[in-house]
């Protein structure tokens, strides 16, 4: 009754080719904007925006990147964490050779290293398919994690063996280090997440998406069709592990502040993105936001938001029940809808279209 | 994911393995010239020394293609019930690792519980049959024809309950395995040759016998009888053997309880190496590039794979990853399997991928 | 029903995240002690003993004295299973609950806490672990880390090899191999061992193991038995150290020269070698067994009554009293916050107070209980750690007995380090808050 396009009439092609068609999906958009932007900030307390919805963005971001290459170019990587350490280190290495510049500025740029990495790699994709490629890929994943322990420079030699996180600060405001108040953390974080967003919706609404998508759809119909596959992949590989490095330079310097960083960026992360992106729905990005609140939040919520409902459960019974349950929710949601949340989505839109009067 | 993949080019095969040999030849040669040209240089760290440490210590090479051997086999076990499972129903299965872990933990804890040590085995393994039943009926025929990463993404579900339940029902301590109950040998064999001792342990000689009947019987199995010949009709086409009455719902239960006794048995080796506990699972992961050198649907492969990558991690360890501070068999299974890779796409031994429009 | 069971499950989920934003607040009359522990996971084996020792002490305070001062303590576990992330979402959630104390139970979460703390003031207790260099009270007031550092127990090491070898120096051209985690926990012994070295003449060997081969260690051990290290020196953990005494043992390397950190001695770390593993060594500083008034009482007022979550052969194990060893410096320094501030509740700040004047005596130990199950305690301003003594475990075959003397750490060498280390982490953050706490001018 609300949402349907009549009356809506486009009097160009751009304005028909545009991402948003609708109006109400424009208001839509709007509205969650203003919910992070204002309502989040408002009614969160610290903990959860500090354990719920900066790991969130995080990792919406993370499956962004994958789903850029999973998604949309149908290449399969489980090198993903990986690649979000390239760019942590990377980032950490330029704030100790840039200081004075501005750790933001450092954050996207320490991504074009994980870029140039995530190239490297992708090499064999040229050759390699399918699941074969997935392991190829975790060649990355060991290798690097080896290196983040073993290269004594990329920690600045410290003893520990761990990264610190310098305070840095934005127009006088202390963004990083332990002195950023969760809510700053959280609106840089959202800053961050907004821009990549719209910059890699416009990529793969153009034409660099749609040689990506051919190539996933059958990769030998795209060659004959005139579309190069090295370029393709290549570029996939490098804005699929740019999103990754951006997003890990975010973990460390924005949510963990500081740390072991190299047991973070382990296989069982790489695993964890892979899900959300396929539980969110394989070539979508607000999937990707879908699947990132669902792995990543979801524990958390469980874990301390049962006792908090009083539901007695503690310590180790809940991590066992936890776990369970996540299980069995994957499962379940698999099988309602295999194609991810962002499938289900798209069937509430249309049956909101038809609402009050399917026939 | 389609099975279309990689190169245009009709003779890719020889094709490969000529580019192979001649990339080898060139490499050695160079190394030959480098090495002559400085004695003392890296060149001749890695290309000369190693081999002049295994010609004056050939007890230590022996002791390491050994220990390589035999985490080999260890290493095929785990690809085994990986290879089983994808060749009947396309399915990657994550949860190899947690079911040998489960399978090891419901073995110990009933043998704890007092239920005598083979009767503890028989109703494990009645638990492994009850898992696949439970997740052909709950998670497989649900899911069936949907596309191989979903079925994989399933997996991980299984991979998360069966870490709480299990944890919930065993607890996360570390148990011993029962060896001795079981008439596992003890003890090591001490041979002494080749100037020195290499010394074979009784445990490590089991398990590689054990493991060598095991997949001569799966292969005879597999070969000889109906539910063999059925199986491997359903890894040929789905379509096709439901059409001539085989029933896929009673394979998948058949192939899913295979990959448990295997998990039981590959839990029961690790185990004695070690001790039984949830650490176990990360060992599964060792599996993954064994499986894309010997082919995901290859019994075989899995086999020769485990060796090639077992021996191959353990030498280059060994006298290779000192030179840049050890700790590279995390990663050196992986290029070794990568490499082989970029000449056969589909494995050693996998089958090859024809491509169609 | 599709959609239905959909918008239920949303509905619920909405529920749940609301509940998490209302998180309870505390009652007044206890004190709210939250701590980090990890039954789940790969490290569960070394983390169920010491967390069972942990909570059944204070189990025990409450049941037997009704808390400490009067005031019942609230003690809550928050699971980690070893993973930084969840660890960093216990940290908030202890933070939101006004803990007292925080006690991180892994290297990794220390890390991330120390930070943190230093902003929200609250105090960190690591008990011999996390991040050597903080035992600089006056660079980090709000991290302590007694009895002794992971440097001192390096230190304790060499001293030990000397003690078998027969005097300092006799230590020249020996080899000693270091077994470690490759992670920053296990290297931490590393350059103290190789400042010794440099010192008394001895080769350091280093063997790396990946977090993904603990329980796969063959190849390492065809390297220890290459070099014929004259020690060896295990800074495992989980299911490292089991791996590591069985491979010892199949690769006859002698296994009373095989010496692990502290934490390398759990009994079930021990037990996985069999009757061979008679002789395995591990540092100590905390007694096994249960022939302690202290843990005579836990199995009266917590075990006997099924408060427990151990089973009763699990009590008195070499971890499981050491959780007891922890949850007693948590207690004790709670008791002296009162003391000093005359509160019965008290607040973060007063708990940090209470741990920088933190002195259990040996009359004292005896009092609570723990004569003869650990050695004093005295914790300073500046020095927060102690550095204090460590002797050598050696396994009997089925328990921990105590295989030699209290042996000093070389604190002349070690505190040096600590220093310059924690000046050089202070200045590469950047901003570092300056210690603005004053120095308790009593006792």
């Amino acid at each position: 009754m609300f949402y349907r396009e009549a009356g809506q009439y486009k009097t160009n092609y751009a304005a028909d080719m545009a991402v948003f068609p609708l109006r109400q999906d424009r208001i839509g958009l709007a509205v969650i904007l203003a919910i992070a932007l204002v309502g989040v900030p408002l009614i969160g307390n610290d903990f959860f925006i500090a354990s719920v919805m900066i790991p969130f963005l995080v990792f919406s971001l993370a499956a962004i990147g994958l789903n850029i290459l999973t998604g949309y170019t149908g290449l399969i990587s489980l090198g993903t964490a990986a690649f979000m350490g390239v760019g942590a280190y990377s980032c950490y290495k330029l704030t100790t050779f840039f200081p004075g510049v501005n750790i933001i500025v450092l954050i996207l740029v320490s991504g074009l290293f994980s870029a140039a990495i995530g190239v490297l790699f992708g090499l064999p994709s040229l050759r390699i398919k399918g699941f074969y490629l997935a392991v190829a890929t975790l060649a990355a994943q060991f290798f690097l994690q080896w290196a983040f322990v073993r290269v004594p420079w990329l920690f600045n030699y410290n003893a520990s063996g761990a990264i610190e996180v310098p305070q840095r600060t934005l127009f006088g405001l202390p963004i990083t280090g332990a002195a950023a108040t969760p809510e700053t953390r959280y609106f840089v974080c959202l800053g961050l997440v907004v821009v990549l967003t719209w910059f890699a919706s416009n990529l793969v609404h153009g034409k660099l998406g749609r040689s990506w998508m051919a190539v996933r759809d059958m990769d030998i119909a795209a060659e004959l069709m005139g579309i190069k596959l090295l370029n393709a992949k290549l570029t996939a590989f490098a804005v699929s592990s740019y999103f990754a490095g951006v997003a890990g330079a975010m973990m460390i310097f924005l949510w963990y502040g500081g740390g072991e960083a190299n047991d973070v960026f382990t296989i069982r992360l790489s695993f964890n993105i892979l899900f959300m992106v396929i539980i969110g729905g394989l070539g979508s990005l607000i999937g990707s936001f879908m699947g990132a609140a669902f792995i990543a939040s979801l524990p958390t919520i469980l874990k301390f938001g049962l006792p908090a409902l009083g539901v007695p459960l503690s310590g180790a019974t809940a991590e066992h029940v936890t776990f369970m349950l996540v299980g069995a929710l994957i499962i379940i949601f698999l099988i309602l809808e295999p194609h991810g949340l962002a499938r289900l989505w798209q069937i509430g839109k249309q049956k909101l279209r038809t609402w009050p009067f399917p026939y | 994911m389609s099975d279309v993949a990689a190169q245009p080019a009709p003779n890719l095969l020889a094709n490969g393995w000529i580019k192979a040999g001649l990339i080898v030849i060139g490499l050695i040669a160079a190394a030959i010239v480098g090495a002559r040209l400085d004695p003392t240089g890296t060149i001749h760290a890695i290309f000369v020394d190693p081999f002049n440490q295994m010609a004056q210590a050939p007890d230590l090479l022996a002791q390491t293609i050994w220990e390589g051997l035999v985490s080999g086999v260890l290493y095929a076990l785990i690809a085994l019930g990986f290879v089983l499972i994808f060749k009947a129903s396309g399915v990657f299965n994550f949860a190899q690792g947690i079911m040998v872990v489960f399978a090891a933990l419901t073995l110990v804890g009933l043998y704890e519980k007092g239920v005598p040590a083979f009767l503890a085995v028989i109703l494990t393994l009645g638990v492994m049959f009850a898992l696949a039943v439970t997740i052909e009926r709950v998670v497989l025929r649900p899911l069936v024809n949907q596309p191989d990463i979903i079925l994989f993404m399933a997996t991980f579900g299984i991979t998360y309950f069966l870490i709480g339940f299990g944890e919930s029902v065993f607890g996360g301590s570390p148990k011993q395995m029962i060896t001795d109950q079981l008439y596992l040998p003890k003890g090591a064999i001490d041979l002494k040759i080749l100037g020195g001792i290499v010394s074979l342990q009784k445990i490590d000689i089991a398990a590689a016998i054990i493991a060598s009947l095991m997949i001569a019987v799966l292969a005879l199995f597999f070969q000889y009888t109906r539910i063999g010949r059925a199986l491997r009709a359903v890894a040929d086409s789905h379509k096709a053997a439901l059409s001539v009455g085989i029933s896929l719902n009673q394979i998948w239960v058949i192939v899913w309880f295979t990959a448990g006794i295997v998990a039981l048995i590959t839990g029961i080796m690790w185990g004695a190496r070690s001790d039984v506990s949830f650490a176990l699972e990360i060992v599964a992961l060792k599996a993954l590039p064994v499986l894309i050198l010997g082919g995901f649907t290859s019994i075989p492969g899995a086999i020769v794979g485990g060796l090639i990558i077992g021996i191959g991690e353990k030498l280059g360890e060994f006298y290779w990853g000192p030179l840049i501070g050890g700790g590279i068999e995390s990663w050196l299974a992986y290029f070794i399997a990568l490499g082989f890779l970029l000449f056969r796409p589909q494995g050693l031994f996998g089958d090859k991928i024809i491509e169609r429009i | 029903m599709k959609k239905s069971s959909i918008i239920r499950s949303v509905a619920l989920g909405a529920l749940l995240a609301a509940g998490a934003i209302a998180a309870p607040a505390n009652a007044q009359d206890t004190i709210y002690v939250a701590n980090n522990a990890y039954r789940t996971g790969p490290f569960s084996g070394s983390g169920i003993p010491i967390g069972d020792g942990m909570r059944d002490y204070f189990t025990m305070l409450n049941e037997r004295d009704g808390g400490i001062g009067g005031v019942r303590i609230n003690f809550e576990e928050c699971e980690t299973g070893y993973d930084t992330k969840k660890s960093i979402e216990c940290y908030e959630q202890a933070k939101a609950k006004n803990t007292v104390v925080y006690s991180p139970w892994s290297t990794g979460a220390t890390l991330a806490a120390i930070p943190r703390a230093h902003i929200d003031k609250i105090p960190i207790l690591s008990m011999a672990y996390g991040l050597s260099a903080s035992a600089d009270g006056s660079q980090f007031p709000w991290v302590f880390i007694p009895p002794l550092t992971y440097w001192d127990g390096a230190s304790i090491m060499v001293r030990h090899m000397a003690n078998e070898l027969g005097g300092m120096d006799k230590l020249k051209g020996k080899k000693l191999g270091l077994i470690h985690l490759d992670a920053p926990f296990g290297k931490e012994p590393i350059p103290v061992l190789e400042n010794l070295a440099k010192k008394y003449g001895f080769e350091v060997k280093l063997y790396p193991v990946a977090a993904a081969d603990m329980q796969n260690q063959g190849s390492l051990w065809l390297s220890i038995r290459r070099d014929r290290p004259d020690f060896l020196y295990n800074q495992g953990w989980g299911a490292m150290n089991p791996t590591a005494v069985k491979e010892a043992i199949k690769n006859n390397f002698p296994i009373g020269k095989l010496v692990g950190v502290w934490w390398a001695g759990g009994d079930d770390d021990a037990r996985a070698g069999g009757a061979e593993a008679k002789g395995y060594k591990s540092l100590n500083f905390n007694a096994a067994g249960t022939n302690f008034p202290v843990i005579q009482d836990i199995v009266k007022h917590v075990v006997e009554k099924g408060k427990s979550l151990a089973p009763k052969e699990k009590v008195g194990e070499n971890l499981y009293n050491r959780g007891v060893y922890n949850s007693m410096l948590v207690a004790e320094a709670i008791r002296n916050a009162q003391k000093l501030t005359g509160k019965k509740v008290i607040t973060g700040d007063d708990m940090r107070r209470g741990l920088e004047t933190l002195n259990v005596t040996e009359a004292r130990l005896k009092e609570i209980g723990m004569e003869g199950f650990a050695a004093p305690v005295k914790v300073s301003c500046a020095d927060h750690s102690g550095h204090h003594k460590a002797y050598v475990a050696e396994w009997d075959g089925t328990k921990w007995t105590k295989g030699s003397d209290w042996m000093e750490p070389l604190k002349e060498e070690v505190r040096p380090l600590i220093e310059a280390n924690a000046k050089d982490y202070v200045e590469k953050a950047g901003n570092w808050p300056k210690r603005t706490e004053s120095c308790e001018k009593s006792s």
